[in-house]
């Protein structure tokens, strides 16, 4: 847990994976508010996702946005869908990633930062 | 209703030396020329945005600028759709009576006001900037998801032929930004960018400005009119998208068709986005131009050919005219005005009745679609 109470997570910093639960609707999101985006209910529940899930999408970035991130590529994202039912955008290798695969969730340093990095879940 | 009597269209491409408002100062003074006007009797101003001329106030920075003092004037922001949202809006407040001749007017130099690494940077952070843009995707990062999730519906990765037709469009209109011939083994083998898109599917960055002036309809000043609109908005970022294979574009362009009070099968001319291909297919197959999957099949029958039974984007579109944000897709309702005037020279197809223009902005995100109804 972080000084705040909230538990790692990786746009902070921390190796996790968040996602938020809605008290009184049990909506799940991952692009976190306060408040819930299908009831409006307030003060959603923070929980570690458990970073598995299935690729929804993928591609191959061979072209980065900028020079500094420009040395990481190529580099592969994906779409996935975590088994708690929200959607993240992650990391994954530029090959050996297909949709429909069954994946985990790793960190690794990226640009300024940690990013999720998913590769196949070899225990599915 | 309301009418388009005035269309102002400059060359796409790399133009040094023209700022955001020298670019959007050429496509008004061509729209006024083309509608016989002086800045007098303009007394609405609907602008879009440039990335290289960010303003809290480009409507009243352009109307200082430009010399008009008009009654209502504001900027609008809706990414690729901001264009066809202008006009929408044009429409809206010239059939309320809010304003009576309304100069829409759109312009920036995207290609030579910033270096290439600066406007694709610009353009990423369209993404979410906690969940998306640390991970360095690009906008055809984003479309590469779209056209990696399509591929694995539809079992079909190459939408070659758009470019290929887009191109042949564009080395027919004066003005284009990309006219050398290219061939679909050119398209697949061109350099990846985003897989499964590479170089040839996406539209290039390019300068340019687009300008119309919309007027309440008048019978003795003649142009095609502005029939339908409609709009739908399901989310902004990819991540948050429910499918990455039916967004909008339907419910936008039903709502345009149903307002004009017409069916699809009335439409004689397709003005329809292009950023990449796989833009132009998902559009084509969601409004129902194209089956689900077959967009490039029936652009390889010839469908979509200026001789075909639904020509679309003739001028080349922002694959081949170009693309400079807010005029990019102006550029495909301007070329829609001249195909219903008989003004499109080499390209003139039979003037159509009716033509469907749809743009979408973000990752295919927001949608607008207007129905023109050819009023010569």
């Amino acid at each position: 847990m972080s000084p705040d109470g909230d538990p790692p997570d990786w746009t902070k910093g921390g190796e996790g994976l968040v996602l938020a639960r809605c008290r009184a609707c049990g909506g799940v999101q991952y692009f976190r508010r306060p408040f819930c985006p299908a009831c409006g209910g307030e003060d959603p529940a923070v929980e570690t996702a458990s970073g598995r899930g299935t690729v929804y999408a993928v591609t191959v970035v061979a072209r980065a946005p900028s020079p500094d991130l420009q040395a990481h590529a190529p580099y592969g994202i994906a779409l996935v869908d975590a088994e708690e039912g929200f959607r993240f955008m992650a990391h994954c290798p530029p090959e050996g990633v297909a949709i429909g695969d069954c994946v985990r969730t790793t960190f690794r340093a990226f640009g300024a930062g940690l990013v999720p990095f998913v590769t196949q879940d070899v225990r599915s | 209703m309301s009418r388009i009597t005035g269309i102002g269209l400059t060359p796409f491409g790399r133009l040094p030396g023209l700022s955001t408002l020298d670019l959007m100062s050429r496509a008004a003074t061509d729209a006024l020329t083309d509608a016989g006007l002086e800045r007098r009797e303009i007394d609405g101003l609907i602008t879009g945005y440039s990335t290289t001329h960010p303003h809290l106030m480009l409507s009243t920075v352009f109307a200082e600028h430009f010399g008009l003092r008009p009654a209502y004037a504001h900027a609008v922001q809706l990414g690729g759709a901001t264009g066809f949202a202008l006009v929408m809006l044009a429409h809206w407040l010239v059939e309320a009576g809010a304003a009576r001749r309304i100069l829409v007017v759109a312009g920036e130099n995207r290609l030579s006001g910033q270096s290439r690494d600066a406007a694709i940077q610009t353009l990423a952070q369209v993404g979410h900037p906690t969940y998306e843009v640390p991970l360095g995707p690009t906008i055809p990062a984003y479309y590469g998801l779209v056209a990696a999730r399509y591929a694995h519906e539809y079992g079909i990765d190459d939408h070659a032929e758009l470019a290929v037709l887009m191109r042949a469009n564009a080395a027919r209109t004066p003005g284009a930004h990309l006219t050398e011939p290219i061939t679909a083994a050119m398209v697949r083998d061109s350099k990846p960018i985003a897989a499964p898109l590479r170089l040839l599917d996406c539209c290039p960055v390019s300068d340019g400005g687009a300008a119309f002036v919309i007027e309440r309809a008048d019978s003795a000043r003649p142009g095609p009119s502005i029939r339908g609109a409609g709009q739908a908005h399901t989310h902004q970022h990819v991540s948050a998208a429910a499918s990455l294979t039916a967004f909008g574009a339907g419910d936008s362009a039903g709502r345009a068709l149903a307002q004009a009070g017409i069916g699809l099968p009335d439409i004689r001319y397709a003005a329809i986005y292009d950023s990449f291909t796989i833009t132009l297919a998902i559009l084509l197959e969601e409004i129902g131009l194209a089956p689900r999957g077959g967009a490039g099949r029936l652009a390889r029958e010839g469908r979509f050919s200026p001789g075909g039974a639904m020509p679309l984007n003739t001028h080349g579109g922002l694959l081949s005219y170009g693309h400079c944000g807010v005029g990019g897709a102006m550029a495909h309702l301007a070329e829609a005005v001249r195909q219903m005037r008989g003004q499109a020279g080499p390209r003139q197809v039979a003037p159509p009745s009716l033509a469907l223009l749809h743009g979408d902005g973000g990752v295919l995100s927001s949608h607008v679609s207007l129905v023109l109804e050819n009023g010569r």
